[in-house]
């Protein structure tokens, strides 16, 4: 029962090839843990850089650890658990309800809790006895 | 008998019924919508800790100073063990991923061996996360706690030259426990429908007495510095005053990001507010800093783990069934293995952001 012809073996958009589906998931995980390596990389050295800096409100080295980590999620979902192979309909079902859904909490309670803090901070209330 | 009407002239068509537009099986349909709600639940619990962590954000504890054992080493070794946990973690899934390929040839050895080595990666997880809680709950300095839930901890003020920060002093090098005219009221000693939980272990009067001996200690607090020049140049008067306070209550205002270290002064008036001494991690106290920190670490990094926990059991009772060849009759390539595979990668998925948001964040 040939069924590797069902995967897809390129990532990177096509521009990296497997030779097979075997090849493709040692690859993967050299990809990560190359990002792994540079996440604990970065969480030790810190660099002064990117610590002191805040793009869009937040610490460019944190921007950084968060993108990496949707980069892993996106290695993990599409080539570990073969969603590059399913159909459209199916990884759409499945990826954008959560991805949606997620945004809009996050938001929600990200920004009530900056709210909150500002009170907390700024208000009359005292809150340390 | 030609009442029952069978045909109902739609055969062949799209709403005729019969067709599979996501051309996958039930079984793994269900497993991927499992996921997806599970994903769900553990993002409410990631985007509460993110809500308690922004509403605390000038005094939630610094990552680094909590996780910074190593097995075997001794002193100041942050990231290390988090970053081999999820090396273990994803050397698994590749293991798991290999199973399900060798699933799809039907060679039932490579499945049955790369099923025992997943089982084998994700025991060593869970033992590196039980030994990574115990050295949370047992704890390695000791602080005071006061009335209003804030954490005192010790630093040392004397600097060796290269240090960035003051160094932490356990409480145990310093105070000395008092004798005691109280013992812990136990059921078996006394009343017998009441008890009480053990007695800390050094009274706050033990504690001031040590720190009042030793002129080169001072008290540290959770608030973090902030950014003093940046404060001072704003020009607000609001924030010009807050800067001069922070200025005068605390000996490091100028290193922004660190835990304040209160003036020698500050510090005896700060103890005056300390109620309880506190060791280690429980749901209740903590002295790592806020409360919410350690509840937030038991509860999602234990949800994660009873996650891995269960998806070793679903491995084991899945090995066994390779090895008594009943994938092998199903003749369908090992679908039940791909579909435990698709659990355990997402517990992989899952333990990728609780490294982000609890360890590098």
């Amino acid at each position: 029962m040939g069924h590797d012809n069902t995967h897809k073996l390129a990532i990177f958009r096509g521009t990296l090839k497997f030779k097979s589906n075997v090849q493709k998931i040692w690859g993967v995980l050299i990809f990560l843990s190359i990002i792994t390596i540079i996440e604990v990389g970065l969480g030790i050295v810190k660099p002064k850089s990117l610590t002191e800096w805040y793009p869009l409100g937040m610490k460019a080295l944190n921007w950084i650890f968060i993108i990496l980590t949707l980069v892993k999620a996106y290695y993990i979902a599409w080539d570990f658990m073969h969603l590059r192979d399913e159909t459209s309909s199916l990884r759409r079902a499945v990826v954008w309800t959560a991805f949606f859904l997620i945004a809009y909490l996050l938001f929600i309670l990200l920004q009530e809790a900056t709210y909150i803090e500002g009170v907390k901070t700024n208000g009359f209330v005292k809150w340390n006895f | 008998m030609e009442a029952t009407v069978s045909n109902t002239g739609t055969e062949g068509k799209v709403w005729g019924g019969g067709n599979e537009p996501l051309k996958a099986s039930y079984g793994k349909m269900m497993m991927w919508f499992f996921l997806l709600s599970d994903a769900l639940t553990f993002s409410g619990f990631l985007a509460a800790y993110g809500f308690s962590r922004f509403k605390f954000i000038d005094s939630w504890p610094i990552a680094d100073e909590v996780y910074n054992h190593f097995p075997g080493l001794h002193g100041d070794h942050p990231m290390y063990f988090v970053a081999l946990m999820t090396f273990i973690l994803i050397a698994s899934s590749v293991t798991m991923v290999l199973a399900v390929d060798a699933g799809h040839h039907m060679d039932k050895k490579k499945v049955t061996f790369y099923m025992f080595l997943t089982i084998i990666g994700g025991g060593i997880f869970l033992g590196s996360q039980a030994w990574e809680w115990t050295n949370f709950i047992q704890g390695s300095y000791g602080a005071l706690e006061t009335k209003g839930g804030q954490i005192l901890q010790f630093v040392n003020t004397d600097m060796e030259e290269g240090d960035e920060k003051m160094h932490r002093v356990s409480v145990e090098d310093f105070a000395t426990a008092s004798h005691k005219e109280r013992i812990q009221h136990k059921s078996k000693e006394g009343l017998w429908f009441t008890s009480e939980s053990a007695l800390p272990a050094y009274s706050v009067q033990d504690v001031v007495t040590g720190f009042n001996h030793k002129a080169n200690l001072a008290v540290r607090t959770q608030t973090l510095m902030p950014n003093i020049s940046e404060l001072k140049a704003s020009g607000d008067a609001e924030s010009i005053a807050k800067a001069e306070r922070f200025e005068k209550m605390y000996v490091n205002a100028d290193q922004t990001g660190q835990k304040g270290v209160l003036t020698r002064a500050e510090s005896v008036k700060a103890l005056k507010d300390a109620v309880v001494y506190v060791k280690g991690a429980n749901l209740i106290h903590n002295e790592y800093g806020n409360r919410l920190f350690a509840d937030f670490f038991f509860f999602i990094t234990g949800f994660h783990g009873f996650h891995v926990f269960s998806g070793v059991l679903i491995n084991v009772i899945i090995f066994f069934n390779v090895i008594l060849g009943t994938y092998e009759r199903r003749k369908n390539n090992y679908e039940m293995v791909e579909k435990v595979g698709l659990y355990w990668h997402f517990v992989d998925l899952v333990w990728v952001f609780v490294f982000t948001f609890f360890y590098l964040v």
